[in-house]
């Protein structure tokens, strides 16, 4: 075997190499931004000693990096209520991801149960999900939640209701539609004739083999979630009065914008990172798992 | 399957038109570096068929990938040697210029046409395509074009079915239709991977002759790939037998099954049951094919070789005529006087 | 041998899937994919059926084994008529009859150790094996269809495919079956394995006097290994014998197309001068 071949294997095993690196490198690094999030969302409000209804008339709307009368350096500058700006979203950004995960745990519970159900089943108990799914799909996300909101009333628990409310459908249909793509395959009728029942199937045969995909939308919900409530919040109907939200703090910004830009502009930047951290982490994990790249 | 076939003279008549000598494969795996084809060489010239048997991980259809240009990328990557036809090194080429060269002067079919051909095209703009692209021929003509050949494919009605969709024909017939779109261009290879082995048996006999009447019709040359050893014995005159990546036999078909000279092939010829084997039990071969990745050293076969001895494990031997056969029957074997004898 | 009769017996099976009307979903005619099928099969032996695609025969395997329900017919195991039994009631049938299937990727969910996809059948029946004999039941099973037993706790894409088709075969044997059905079980591989794997189940056939159902395209495997061959065409039996009469003797006309398109090793042996 002459020099050139050997060459030619080895760049394309670097190349294969890198290839793969950069899949766990679009894992790594957004895990740890979203982890940076969680740390700072539960932190910094206690650190700052944080009270949301606190009003500071004489530090208002200072910019970025100047300092408090008790001393402390606002990093990010204060608020039309004399908060500070970064203490307020990084509580902001707890209320998001409770929020996100909330909703992710509920509309995911129901969602995967159900396209499972409707999956394997099929004819008429999957014909009735899917069409409430359609029927929910019909109403804008948006005006849903209003309407909820304005039943239910504001608070976080009937946030994440709301925002389940309107994320399960798409969670159910990615499951269903794997599971009847795993259904007709060789082991799964294989299980069936061990004399598997339904509850083995379903659990232990077919969820198993949707859990890829399920995880891929669940990481891309989590970001439009969070994103959904900062609407909410921004429109109004989202948190109550009291609570800080990125979405609310932008909104109570946007009537400064042209003197501290800051009280909008910082959260908008937060709420765009984490946003995106999500979005690469979903990419990243659908490539994971895709075996081309697997085998190169 | 009876059929009476000229006997034609094994040695190529003239210059060949393809010759692949000393080819070597790489792949890079998550696992390592798999050496799929390793030093092979072959030739087939006009009017000639030349069939190309081997099981799973044997490399043949990598010969054919290699040889098109349709090695998967970043992954596969031809490591050594060189595919000459007419003149040129296919191997040293960038890939645009052999997919240029194979859409009109190679062509291949595949295993299962039914993912060849694309779903949501009429058949006839599918054989069309070639025309109007590369002949720049205008849509009625091409569309003329398309029902010619389909007509010679054996395509009942053709007049009518040339606007249908694949998916309303049989898999036999998608595979003939399949033949036309290779053979639209007149292309002087055609290379056949595994043609027939999706197909129901008397489907298979029908396609195998449609394949050599063309070839009879066109003087091309045609590779058949397969792992079957009895669909191509009919057709093709010469045969190479793949074992790990390597040509472990070569020679006329008929001599070669008749008298294997390598004790793989001897092995697969006696595994296949057949109607003298009835109420016996088979004799497989030992063992399993080899794993790429860690080859045994020396012959790739000697694990399972009843033949082997301590010489095979030290080098691999060269396909080399055995003493007193008549040429070109090659093996690579140390002991295919005694493989022979037996 | 057989004692107290066929263990499998079937009847004028017939399976036909309705068309239905798009909207309404009405029945507006059948696809017949089987028709009036007949056989009985005891205990040591094994009958095949072939025929080309189309043909019915995995429609036969799977009615039999309780996957696809007849239109009509009856089927019997072992004395009793399974044919409107409930998924429930086939659950202690399904014990006694297990399959083989075609492709040895597939037929392995790829996400289990080897052990699991073996114990499986035990999961699903419990009391059968006790759990603390499980690792040690699996291994045994290994051993018998003879793949190494230290490889129980990898997955199987890291074996080939001949060892994955004994892998199903050990999951088969690890119910205990009477009957087993091989559903195009060697058709996906290569010769030189395929004449291991039927050495193998031609030596459990006679260990553990099974009966084999062994369905195949495959018409040289089919005369090797069987005692009695149906050939099925669309749906319906057109010839039935023993191997050897079928082959030297093919009565129906489609068989003697049948046998005469199955493509010889060395057909220039055959030819008449």
């Amino acid at each position: 075997m002459s020099a050139a071949p050997v060459t030619i294997a080895l760049q394309t095993m670097q190349v294969a190499r890198r290839t793969r690196k950069a899949v766990a490198l679009r894992m790594a690094l957004p895990l740890i931004v979203i982890g940076l999030y969680v740390l700072g969302a539960i932190f910094v409000p206690i650190l700052y000693d944080f009270d949301p209804l606190r009003v500071d008339v004489t530090s208002r709307l200072l910019p970025p990096g100047s300092t408090l009368p008790n001393g402390s350096v606002a990093i990010f500058g204060t608020d039309q209520v004399g908060q500070d700006l970064f203490a307020q979203m990084m509580e902001g950004a707890r209320v998001s991801l409770v929020v996100g995960a909330g909703t992710l745990l509920f509309a995911g519970f129901v969602g995967v149960l159900l396209g499972m159900l409707a999956g394997h089943f099929g004819g008429k108990l999957d014909m009735v999900l899917m069409r409430i799914a359609d029927i929910q799909l019909a109403f804008p996300a948006i005006l849903l939640a209003i309407l909820i909101a304005s039943v239910l009333g504001q608070g976080i628990w009937n946030i994440i209701i709301v925002l389940s409310i309107a994320n399960w459908v798409i969670i159910a249909r990615v499951t269903r539609g794997q599971v009847l793509s795993l259904k007709t395959r060789e082991f799964v009728e294989a299980s069936r004739t061990l004399g598997a029942g339904n509850t083995h199937l379903i659990a232990r045969t077919l969820l198993p083999g949707a859990m890829a995909p399920i995880l891929v939308i669940l990481t891309v919900e989590f970001g439009q979630v969070i994103l959904a409530e900062a609407a909410l919040s921004f429109l109004g109907v989202g948190v109550p009065l009291g609570v800080p939200s990125l979405g609310s703090t932008i909104a109570n910004g946007t009537a400064h914008m042209t003197t501290a830009w800051w009280i909008s502009t910082l959260p908008g930047v937060a709420l765009l990172i984490l946003v995106l951290a999500t979005g690469i982490l979903g990419d990243a994990i659908r490539d994971h798992y895709d075996p081309r790249l697997r085998s190169a | 399957m009876t059929m009476t076939q000229p006997e034609r003279d094994a040695t190529s008549s003239g210059t060949p038109l393809l010759s692949v000598q000393d080819l070597a494969v790489e792949f890079s795996t998550s696992a390592g570096v798999v050496r799929a084809l390793d030093g092979v060489s072959f030739e087939v010239s006009e009017g000639e068929t030349l069939a190309i048997l081997g099981e799973s991980g044997s490399g043949k259809s990598v010969t054919a990938q290699a040889i098109m240009a349709l090695l998967p990328r970043p992954a596969g990557s031809i490591a050594g040697g060189r595919i000459v036809y007419g003149g040129t090194d296919l191997a040293a080429q960038p890939i645009k210029k052999v997919r240029e060269l194979c859409a009109t002067e190679i062509a291949m079919i595949f295993q299962d046409p039914l993912s060849s051909l694309n779903p949501v095209f009429r058949i006839g703009y599918q054989i069309a395509e070639p025309f109007r692209r590369r002949r720049g021929m205008g849509k009625r003509e091409a569309w003329a074009k398309a029902l010619e050949l389909l007509k010679r494919v054996g395509i009942p009605d053709a007049e009518t079915r040339i606007r249908d969709y694949p998916h309303q024909f049989s898999g036999g017939q998608r595979q003939r239709i399949m033949i036309a779109m290779a053979i639209a261009l007149e292309p002087r290879v055609l290379i056949a991977d595994e043609p027939t082995t999706a197909l129901d048996v008397t489907v298979q006999a029908q396609i195998m002759t449609l394949l050599a009447d063309l070839q009879a019709e066109t003087g091309m040359a045609l590779i058949l790939i397969s792992h079957d050893l009895g669909v191509v014995a009919d057709v093709a005159e010469r045969a190479a037998i793949m074992y790990a990546g390597r040509i472990v036999e070569t020679g006329r078909i008929r001599e070669m099954y008749d008298h294997p000279a390598h004790p793989y092939t001897q092995g697969l010829l006696d595994s296949i049951p057949s109607a003298s084997t009835i109420g016996e039990r088979l004799k497989p071969i030992v063992g399993a094919p080899p794993n790429l990745l860690s080859l045994p050293t020396g012959c790739s076969f000697h694990p399972r070789c009843p033949f082997a001895t301590e010489a095979c494990k030290a080098a691999v031997p060269p396909l080399r005529q055995p003493d007193g056969w008549l040429p070109p029957h090659l093996a690579a074997c140390i002991r295919s006087e005694e493989v022979l004898a037996k | 041998m057989t004692g107290t009769g066929p263990l499998l017996q079937v009847e004028n099976l017939k399976v036909a899937y309705p068309i239905r009307s798009s909207i309404l979903l009405r029945k507006t005619g059948e696809n017949v994919a089987v028709s009036d099928v007949n056989f009985e099969l005891s205990a040591g032996q094994t009958v095949g059926l072939v025929g080309e695609s189309g043909s019915g025969k995995s429609t036969v395997a799977r009615t039999v084994i309780g996957l696809v329900k007849p239109s009509a017919g009856r089927i019997r195991f072992d004395g009793q008529d399974i044919t409107d039994y409930s998924p429930r009631q086939l659950k202690s049938v399904r014990r006694q009859m297990q399959m083989i299937f075609q492709d040895p990727q597939a037929s392995l969910n790829p996400r289990l150790t080897v052990r699991d996809i073996i114990a499986e059948g035990w999961r699903v029946h419990p009391g059968l094996v006790a759990r603390s004999r499980w690792t040690a039941e699996v291994k045994e099973l290994l051993e018998r269809v003879g793949l190494n037993p230290d490889y129980s706790d990898r997955y199987p894409h890291q074996f080939s495919g001949g060892q994955r088709q004994r892998i199903g075969i050990a999951r088969a044997l690890a119910l205990r079956p009477k009957l087993i059905i091989c559903d195009e079980a060697v058709s996906a591989l290569d010769v030189s394995v395929q004449a291991q794997v039927l050495n193998l189940l031609d030596d459990l056939q006679r260990e553990l006097n099974l009966a084999y159902l062994f369905i195949s395209h495959d018409l040289s495997v089919v005369e090797h290994i069987c005692d009695r061959v149906m050939v099925l065409n669309r749906g319906v039996v057109v010839e039935e014998g023993t191997a050897v009469e079928l082959f030297e003797n093919p009565q129906d006309e489609y068989t003697k197309r049948l046998f005469a398109a199955v493509p010889v090793v060395r057909p220039w042996l055959e030819q008449t001068p």
